[in-house]
């Protein structure tokens, strides 16, 4: 157990600060509809948290997060599709591609315990089972990447191509409800809003007690020098499973509480394109930190709305732009240069240079 | 039986395209472990080139054969610039060499879609490529063998460059011993640019040769890159000889499953033989032999 120092408790003022900042300023300054936005850019920055455990800690480039982010969010939008069509009812595109019955598979969605319970679990099989089956073999670096990444391709052509059982295309929309409470009531809104930036509150305070504890030690030694944890008699392959199940698991969480805050859930929201958006933004904050991820996911998210309000075409150029920048002069991210700036404040000589190894 | 000939010729030109766009990939992936996203792009840009080379030569029977070159040294620009502008800064963090081209990767997208639109463009057939030639009882299209014909010439062309030619001898040092080969008075920086325009050229070529077969728009490259990666993995990296077998047997076992199952559910079962060919080698078909440890 380690001792609580001052600087210790650094990385607690923060995640106090930021809800503070998410649940108290937030709901008292913005309107329902900026509210709304912000708890969408929270579902984001609970998968980024993951993302940061993942690739910050563990070394390994989750490409393809957008998968685990659809399985959630595809998970909450059965059941909330169900919830719209009644209780014997059949969600409407069903009529028209379908036949009008409802799959089997569908059918356990009714119930609003067991989506929850599919959330968590379903994400934690897949990921493990994809985990096991590479880290296992020893496959690393790029090679992980690339699977991951072609994982998402071939997850989102399914969704658009079966239509009868996903909606292709349009994917579920029309959503009226979440777990009984109207979805177009400002009150409920709130609230959904609430309950997601509290869950981000809560993945930020797991992700602090993870970095402490020796699994996180672990794993930081297993991306800095995979062999010398094998030397000692550890198998870093469990280790990386882990740490990717627990990715793999926020990231369905945050897309699952997408859901309702967007009122509909389609293809393109879980695709490569998507999962990259999410990279960008812990690339931006800062992988390998507490915060970075969160907040990179949140100003990525402020970013692509603002500019794409204000220039339609050039939000492309932006986030490509913002690749090659941030990536190239800052590799780990703004987060990095707080204490480096903070240091150069209170001290006269100048701010050691400290190397991260971010391969 | 027809349907076993058809799809093995129709798999047979889908994998000779990727093969043209994976070598590239192979080539600089074995020799400096860079990931190049924006590889897709070259593709695309090639095949650009070959409509742009129509404006100018309306006589679509010469201006195809004449976007060959052009493509191949507008691509293999496009990457030289790349190399000396971006990769060569970060040589020691490969795995951030991937974002950071997957950023130029969407702005090249973005700057083809608003140059040329987000429709597809319209690269006219030459009339050569009219017609089918009868193989085995087999009618197979003219314009699907001109695409198989184009990536193994291009093939022997690498081949026999990296056997015989000196260049070839210096870019099999390097990828066998970095250090070693500087030693003995190879540059390996110079070497590292003429690879990546090699095969940035031959992402161009493929361009043109996949014109036939692949709408030309924007997006068209991101549809090739996630499978050339794939042939890259499955084959083995720093050698011809296992990207050729991947690029072949994907796209052969792609066809069939499209035509036995669909599309989008070849694409998931193609990934999903992928990792489990991987459990069987996990350094793909065939590994460089190296004496690190992982």
């Amino acid at each position: 157990m380690k001792r609580l120092s001052l600087k210790g408790l650094m990385p607690i003022a923060g995640i106090i600060a930021l809800a503070l900042l998410l649940l108290v300023v937030a709901p008292s300054v913005l309107s329902t509809f900026r509210l709304n936005n912000l708890g969408k850019y929270c579902c984001y920055a609970i998968a980024a948290v993951g993302i940061g455990i993942a690739w910050g800690r563990g070394g390994m480039l989750v490409l393809g997060q957008g998968l685990f982010f659809g399985i959630g969010a595809y998970a909450m939008g059965m059941h909330l599709k169900l919830e719209a069509a009644g209780p014997e009812g059949v969600p409407d595109f069903m009529l028209n591609f379908g036949g009008g019955v409802l799959p089997a598979w569908w059918e356990p969605f009714r119930s609003g315990a067991f989506t929850i319970v599919a959330i968590v679990v379903v994400p934690a099989i897949v990921a493990a089972l994809l985990g096991l089956a590479v880290f296992k073999r020893r496959i690393k670096g790029a090679y992980f990447a690339i699977l991951s990444q072609a994982l998402t391709v071939a997850f989102a052509a399914l969704l658009v191509s079966q239509i009868k059982y996903t909606g292709g295309q349009t994917g579920l929309n029309s959503l009226t409800s979440f777990f009984g409470y109207n979805l177009y009531d400002p009150v409920n809104k709130k609230m959904i809003y609430s309950i997601t930036a509290t869950i981000l509150v809560v993945m930020l305070l797991v992700a602090y007690q993870l970095y402490r504890s020796r699994f996180g030690e672990l794993l930081v030694a297993t991306r800095d020098a995979e062999e010398r944890v094998r030397f000692l008699g550890y198998d870093p392959a469990n280790i990386k499973v882990v740490a990717f199940v627990i990715a793999a698991i926020m990231a369905s969480i945050g897309g699952a509480m997408f859901v309702p805050m967007a009122g509909l859930i389609n293809p393109r929201e879980v695709n490569a394109l998507a999962s990259i958006m999410l990279i960008a933004g812990v690339a931006l904050g800062g992988r390998a930190t507490l915060l970075g991820p969160a907040i990179g996911a949140l100003a990525v998210g402020f970013g692509r709305t603002y500019l794409s309000e204000s220039f339609p075409d050039q939000w492309t150029y932006f986030l490509g732009a913002l690749f090659v920048v941030v990536i190239l002069l800052i590799p780990n991210g703004l987060a990095s240069l707080v204490p480096r700036i903070w240091r150069s404040l209170t001290t006269r000589q100048p701010a050691a240079r400290k190397r991260v190894k971010t391969a | 039986m027809d349907v076993l000939i058809s799809q093995s010729f129709t798999g047979a030109s889908y994998g000779a395209a990727l093969l043209l766009v994976a070598l590239g990939l192979a080539l600089t992936f074995g020799q400096m472990g860079v990931i190049n996203m924006a590889h897709g792009e070259f593709l695309m840009a090639g095949a650009y080139t070959a409509y742009l080379t129509q404006q100018v030569v309306t006589n679509a029977d010469i201006s195809l054969l004449l976007a060959i070159p052009i493509a191949f040294m507008v691509a293999g620009l496009l990457g030289l610039l790349l190399e000396f502008l971006v990769i060569s800064r970060m040589y020691h963090r490969p795995l951030d060499t991937l974002l950071v081209t997957f950023g130029v990767s969407l702005v090249l997208q973005q700057a083809a879609k608003d140059l040329f639109g987000a429709q597809a463009v319209a690269v006219e057939a030459p009339s050569w490529l009219d017609g089918q030639i009868p193989i085995l009882g087999y009618r197979y299209p003219l314009s699907q063998l001109f695409i198989l014909v184009l990536a193994l010439s291009c093939l022997f062309g690498v081949a026999a460059l990296l056997k015989y030619s000196s260049f070839g001898r210096q870019i099999r040092a390097t990828v066998q011993n970095r250090s070693l080969a500087e030693s003995a008075g190879v540059s390996t920086r110079r070497i590292d640019r003429l690879t990546f325009f090699l095969g940035s050229g031959l992402a161009g070529i493929a361009g043109v040769a996949v014109t036939r077969i692949t709408a030309t728009e924007s997006t068209m490259g991101s549809e090739y890159i996630v499978w050339a990666f794939l042939v890259v993995v499955a084959g083995g990296i720093g050698q011809i000889k296992g990207a050729v077998i991947a690029a072949f047997g994907l796209g052969i076992t792609r066809a069939f499953l499209t035509y036995y199952t669909d599309g989008s559910m070849a694409v998931v079962l193609t990934f999903l033989l992928v990792v489990v060919f991987l459990q069987l080698r996990p350094q793909g078909l065939f590994a460089v032999r190296t004496r690190s440890l992982a």
